[in-house]
C-alpha cells in the first residue's frame, strides 16, 4: 500500500484529469452526440419503415376485406334482385294465368248466358211462330174446312213445308 | 531444475511483494543503465522499471554498450514557477538537470529537487526524502494518453462525419458502431434506465474506449502502462465517483444516511456502512483496473524473461521456444482482459450511476 | 511472511467464491440455455466485484 502511495504521481493525476476532461468534452461534442443522434434517427427511420410496412399490410388486408365485403354485398344484392324478379315474374305469370282463366270462364259464362238468351229467344220465337202458325192453320182450317177435305190436307202439308223451310 | 522453478516462482510472487526486492532494485537500476540484463535481480528491476512511468521514450537498449535508443520527452515542473526542459538533460537518471537555478534529478522514474551535486537523502525505508515538485511533464504515459485521445477523436470523429453521407458507416466505422451500440444497449440502458441513460452516454463511451485502447496499447512492444498506473486509475474512478454523487437522487441519499424500512438503531448502524460502501465502490474500481493491467504486464514480461532465466537448464532453443509459447498464450488472454477490464469498468460505472438515479416507488 | 499467508488466504477465499459463481452460472446456463447471455453478464459483474475485493485486500495487505 505505501509502495503504491509512493508510486502515486500527482502530476500524472492532473495530466490524466486534464486530458480526460478535454477528451470527454471534444468527443461528446464532435463524436458521441452526432453518432448517437444518427443512430437514433436511423433506428427511428427503420422503426418507421417497419411500422408503415405493417400499416400498409393492415390497410391492404382492410382493403381486401372491404372488397370481399362489397363483392359479397353485390352478390347478395344480385341474388335478392334475381329472387325478386323471379317472384315478380311468377306473380305476373300466375296473375296472367288467373286472369286468363277468369276471362275464359267469363267468356264461357257469357257465351253460355248468350246461348241461353238466344235459346230463350229462339224458344220464344218458336213458341210465337208455332202459336202464329197454329193460329194461321186454325184460321185457314176454319176458312177451308167447310170447302174440302182434300184441300184441307194439302193446305196443312203446304204449311208444314213452309215451316220446314224456315 | 528445482532451483529454476523456485526462481520462476519468485518472479511471480514479486508481482505481489515487489517491496521485498526494493533493496536489490537499486543495483538493477544500474544494470538497466548499462550492460545486458541477465540476472534474476536485474530482470525484476527491469520489469519494475518498465511498469513505471518514465520521462523519456525508450524504444530499446543496446545490450553491450547500454545505449538507449528512443527520444526524450519534455519535462514540465511547477516549483515556484514553471520549469520546462527536455528529459535528455537527465541522461537517463545519471546526471542532474538545472533549470532556472533549481537542480532536479530523477530516481526510479520520479523527479526530486536536489542540490547542485544531485544528492538524495534516504529514509530508513529507502525512500528519498527530497522535495518533489509537481511534475506535469509529458511523460511516456501522457504520450500514451494523448495518442489514445487523438486516435479516439480521429476514429469517432470520422465515424460521426460518415453519417452525414450515408446512414450506414463503412470501413472501421462498421466495427466501431456495434461497439457504441453495445455500450448503449448492454451497459447504459439496462443499468441506468431509459429515462436518464442518454445523459451518461458520453462519459461511459469515452471511458470504455479510452480504457480499452490504452489497455491494448499496453500490449504493444512500445510498452505503455497507462491503465496500470495508479494515478490514472484513481483519476478515472474519481470521475465515476463524482458523477455518481452528483446524479444521486433523494432516494440514493436516503438509502445511505437513513435507510428506510428498518428500525432506528439499525439506521444508525447502517449509516457508516453505507458511507463506506459509497467509497469502496470506486476504490474497488480503481484497484481492479490497476492490478489487472499491472499483473498482466508483469506476467507477460516474466514469461518473456524465461528466455534468459531458463537458458542454463534447458538450453537457449528450448527456453526461447517455451517462453514464446507461454508468452503468446498469456498475451492472447491479455487481449481478452484488455477488453474485459474496459467492459467491467464501464459496466460497473453504469451500475453505480443506475443505483444513484434509481427512484423507488415502494417504501 | 504474514502477508504471504494472508495472500494465500485471499486466494483461497477468492477461488472458492469464483468457483461458486462459475459453477452456479454453468448450472444456470445448462438449465436455461436461452438465458446464457444474461447469466454471463451477471457472472462477469459478480466476478469483477469479487476480484475487486480480492485485489483490494492483496494491495492493502502488502
Amino acid at each position: 500500500m505505501d509502495q503504491l502511495l509512493n508510486d502515486f504521481s500527482p502530476g500524472l493525476f492532473f495530466m490524466q484529469a486534464f486530458i480526460f476532461l478535454i477528451l470527454l468534452f471534444l468527443l461528446a461534442k464532435f463524436a458521441w452526440k452526432p453518432i448517437i443522434q444518427s443512430l437514433k434517427i436511423r433506428e427511428e427511420s427503420i422503426q418507421d419503415a417497419l411500422d408503415s410496412a405493417e400499416r400498409a399490410k393492415e390497410e391492404m388486408a382492410q382493403l381486401k376485406a372491404d372488397n370481399e365485403k362489397l363483392l359479397d354485398e353485390a352478390r347478395q344484392q344480385r341474388d335478392t334482385i334475381l329472387q325478386d324478379a323471379r317472384e315478380v315474374a311468377n306473380g305476373i305469370r300466375e296473375e296472367a294465368k288467373a286472369d286468363a282463366t277468369k276471362q275464359t270462364d267469363k267468356m264461357i259464362a257469357d257465351a253460355r248466358a248468350a246461348i241461353e238468351v238466344e235459346k230463350q229467344a229462339a224458344m220464344a220465337e218458336v213458341r210465337t211462330l208455332v202459336a202464329e202458325l197454329s193460329l194461321q192453320v186454325a184460321e185457314k182450317l176454319l176458312k177451308r174446312k167447310l170447302d174440302d177435305e182434300g184441300a184441307q190436307k194439302e193446305l196443312i202439308s203446304d204449311f208444314i213445308k213452309d215451316v220446314k223451310l224456315n | 531444475m528445482s532451483k529454476k522453478i523456485t526462481s520462476l516462482l519468485s518472479i511471480l510472487t514479486l508481482l505481489l511483494f515487489s517491496s521485498l526486492t526494493f533493496a536489490s532494485a537499486s543495483e538493477g537500476e544500474q544494470a538497466s543503465n548499462g550492460g545486458a540484463v541477465d540476472t534474476q535481480e536485474e530482470i525484476t528491476a527491469y520489469i519494475k522499471h518498465h511498469l513505471q512511468d518514465s520521462h523519456d521514450f525508450t524504444l530499446f537498449t543496446l545490450g553491450e554498450s547500454g545505449k538507449h535508443i528512443g527520444f526524450p520527452l519534455p519535462v514540465i515542473l511547477w516549483d515556484d514557477g514553471l520549469h520546462v526542459f527536455m528529459s535528455s538533460k537527465f541522461h537517463h537518471g545519471t546526471t542532474v538537470a538545472e533549470s532556472n537555478g533549481n537542480y532536479y534529478t530523477v530516481y526510479h522514474g520520479k523527479i526530486y529537487k536536489t542540490n547542485a551535486e544531485g544528492e538524495l537523502n534516504f529514509d530508513e525505508e529507502h525512500h528519498p526524502t527530497n522535495a518533489r515538485p509537481l511534475d506535469l511533464s509529458i511523460t511516456k504515459n501522457v504520450v500514451g494518453m494523448l495518442f489514445a485521445g487523438f486516435l479516439l477523436i480521429y476514429l469517432f470523429g470520422s465515424l460521426a462525419k460518415s453519417y452525414n453521407k450515408k446512414s450506414i458507416p463503412t470501413g472501421v466505422g462498421r466495427v466501431l458502431e456495434p461497439l457504441v451500440i453495445y455500450v448503449r444497449d448492454e451497459m447504459a440502458r439496462p443499468n441506468i434506465g431509459e429515462k436518464y441513460y442518454e445523459r451518461y452516454m458520453p462519459f461511459l463511451l469515452t471511458a470504455f474506449f479510452y480504457i480499452w485502447i490504452l489497455n491494448l496499447m499496453g500490449l504493444t512492444p512500445l510498452g505503455f502502462n497507462v491503465t496500470g498506473n495508479i494515478a490514472v486509475t484513481v483519476c478515472l474512478a474519481l470521475f465515476t465517483f463524482i458523477i455518481v454523487q452528483f446524479s444521486g437522487k433523494k432516494d440514493y441519499w436516503k438509502h445511505i444516511f437513513w435507510m428506510p424500512g428498518v428500525p432506528v438503531p439499525m439506521k444508525i448502524i447502517l449509516m457508516p456502512i453505507e458511507v463506506l460502501g459509497m467509497l469502496t465502490k470506486p476504490f474497488a474500481l480503481l484497484i481492479r483496473l490497476f492490478a489487472n493491467i499491472t499483473a498482466g504486464h508483469f506476467v507477460v514480461m516474466s514469461l518473456i524473461a524465461l528466455t534468459i532465466t531458463m537458458k542454463a537448464s534447458f538450453g537457449p532453443v528450448a527456453a526461447t521456444g517455451m517462453s514464446l509459447v507461454l508468452a503468446l498464450f498469456i498475451t492472447v488472454i491479455e487481449v481478452l482482459v484488455a477488453f474485459l477490464q474496459a467492459y467491467i469498468f464501464t459496466m460497473l460505472s453504469a451500475l453505480f450511476i443506475g443505483m444513484a438515479v434509481e427512484e423507488h416507488d415502494h417504501h | 511472511m504474514y502477508n504471504l499467508i494472508g495472500a494465500g488466504l485471499i486466494v483461497i477465499g477468492g477461488g472458492i467464491g469464483l468457483g461458486q459463481i462459475g459453477g452456479k452460472a454453468m448450472e444456470g446456463i445448462a438449465r436455461q440455455p436461452e438465458a446464457a447471455g444474461k447469466i454471463q453478464t451477471a457472472m462477469i459483474i459478480i466476478g469483477a466485484l469479487l476480484e475487486g475485493l480480492a485485489f483490494g485486500a492483496l494491495i492493502l495487505g502488502q
